[in-house]
């Protein structure tokens, strides 16, 4: 047993020590350096792309559901208007209700931030461009992303009102009820990829074949299409968005959790929620749609190497495509379909999503002895 | 959680001061909030300083490469366990200020139950472990090591824990279901 062990240790180091680390530019930077490095490329990868998705979904492709033009004024086609909008946050005044809890309120909001970094800590962009490559990764990302509930919980108590506490409730049980369909979706992928490294995952997809045609590589939308159609419901779910969207249903309870917030504060919990919305897109392109991989026959057309240095460069740019196209399908969904009840969205979880999961897990697992 | 993600980091370019210093910076955290925990006048402030004892707890596991218990401890103990007692809390008693029910004749009971605890699982630590030291590289255990022991060579104890927990569950429904 410990023989066998060391050599599984052993073959894992060689697999990690054989990618390209840098070698472009062959020196090693202290450990302070590439951390202060990761803070700052962190910073980037949560801000963009919940800015881009703020004025690109919000601001204008609702605009242009609903036949209007949305924000035109700052800037060309109203593209500064989001610097407006976060000075305005920036110089409202913090308030504090009389009743609350001041530490838990003023601390609420960080929690569910500090859950959406730790989420995009495990996503891959790129052979090697990655934050930390955890053995664990699918798991750990599923882990930490369940972290937000206790935030939004903290909101809704520390706030002293009813409609808060009522909406952090809320929040708690949609949250607990939809992670079960999330993980076990999951399963399916992992069971067909043989890992939970999200790196792993990707790699299983580039050198996957399709009844023996590899040309397109095996995105795991596809053969797991159950799991994909699950995976995206069950991340609207937790992202509390809008057919899911009783934590903060205007009509019925103000804006829930959120209620009592203002200015500054209230844009934290704002910056979370896109900010989340893009981390779980980026996650699911990377377990369905192929992650920062090009299919096989384009790398073979323009002659690049799947795990080469270039797609440190190109795997970011394919990752921030896949997300945009799914962060469109959460946001297009948003604006569609009308709130569900409270019944029927824990119905819906139990009774259709968790059967149905088990349904693909038992599927998956058997094509994968069969095959 | 993070902080111990940066320490892992560092492990896998062997710089142990850093380590020893994350190390530092958990427990401390750790010990702080246990004692506030027990100290604290609110429940659901008691609620919230477990969650932080319970977050270092998982820190101290990804320093020690163990990743896949250091994953489960987030996801049983923080998002599901510690979200179940703060919504239980927070539907019976949410009370905001201080309780001043929450202290009781039995504490002197309590603190020498924890003291015999920490008695016997010093005793232990030190009879297995000695003067034993930790490898100054340590690689992440693998997730494939972990489930080969699980579904190896612990399996029948593995099997007899989930009927045991399956029992517990079906026992807590026919008790909470009176009709």
């Amino acid at each position: 047993m410990p023989l066998s062990t060391l050599a599984l240790l052993a073959s894992f180091t060689n697999q990690v020590s054989a990618s390209p680390k840098l070698a472009l530019l062959a020196v090693e930077f202290p450990y302070w350096a590439t951390t202060l490095f990761k803070l700052l490329m962190a910073f980037i990868a949560v801000l963009i792309p919940a800015g881009g998705t703020v004025y690109l979904y919000l601001f204008k492709m609702v605009s242009f559901m609903q036949s209007r033009l949305g924000p035109m004024e700052a800037g060309p086609y109203g593209s500064l208007q989001l610097m407006a909008e976060v000075g305005k946050f920036a110089q409202k005044e913090d308030i504090f209700p009389a009743r609350a809890d001041r530490f838990v309120f003023a601390a609420a909001p960080y929690v569910v931030l500090v859950s959406t970094f730790l989420l995009v800590l495990v996503i891959p962009f790129g052979p090697d461009a990655a934050f930390a490559n955890f053995d664990v990764g699918v798991f750990l990302a599923l882990a930490v992303s369940s972290l937000s509930v206790i935030g939004i919980l903290m909101a809704g108590w520390a706030s002293a009102s009813k409609y808060s506490l009522l909406g952090g409730l809320r929040a708690a049980g949609q949250l607990i009820a939809y992670e079960l369909p999330l993980v076990l979706a999951v399963v399916g992928v992992v069971i067909q990829a043989g890992s939970l490294n999200l790196q792993r995952i990707v790699q299983a997809q580039v050198e996957g074949e399709i009844f023996g045609w590899g040309a397109l590589g095996n995105p795991f939308f596809l053969t797991q299409i159950i799991g994909f159609f699950i995976f995206l419901v069950a991340v609207q779910a937790e992202l509390a968005q809008v057919p899911f969207d009783m934590p903060v249903a205007e009509s019925e309870l103000v804006s829930g959790y959120m209620t009592e917030y203002s200015g500054f504060r209230f844009l934290l919990f704002f910056i979370a929620e896109f900010a989340t919305a893009n981390i779980f897109a980026f996650l699911a392109s990377v377990l369905f749609l192929g992650g920062w991989s090009l299919p096989p026959f384009v790398t073979d057309i323009f002659g690049i190497d799947s795990y080469s240095n270039a797609m440190n460069v190109i795997g970011p740019i394919v990752m921030a495509t896949k997300m945009l196209l799914l962060t469109f399908v959460i946001y297009w969904v948003r604006f569609t379909y009308p709130r569900f009840r409270e019944d029927q969205l824990q119905r819906f979880a139990w009774k259709f999503l968790i059967p149905l999961a088990l349904f693909n897990i038992a599927l998956t697992g058997f094509f994968k002895v069969a095959l | 959680m993070t902080a111990a993600i940066l320490a892992q980091e560092a492990l896998s370019r062997t710089e142990s001061g850093v380590v020893n210093g994350f190390f530092a910076v958990l427990a401390i955290v750790a010990i702080v909030s246990a004692l506030k925990m027990v100290t604290s006048s609110n429940v659901v402030h008691a609620a919230l300083y477990l969650l932080v004892v319970l977050s270092a707890v998982a820190g101290v596991y990804v320093i020690l490469g163990a990743e896949f218990v250091a994953a489960t401890q987030v996801l049983v103990y923080l998002g599901a366990i510690m979200v179940l007692l703060l919504f239980g809390v927070m539907l019976t008693r949410a009370k905001i200020g201080t309780d001043t029910d929450l202290d009781n004749e039995q504490r002197w009971i309590g603190a020498l139950v924890g003291a015999g605890m920490l008695a016997v699982m010093t005793y232990s630590l030190w009879e297995g472990f000695g003067d034993d030291k930790l490898p100054d590289t340590m690689v992440p255990q693998p997730t494939q090591a972990v489930s080969d022991s699980i579904f190896g060579t612990y399996l029948v104890p593995f099997e007899a824990l989930s009927l045991l927990l399956l029992a517990a569950l079906i026992g807590a429904v026919v008790v909470a279901r009176r009709d």
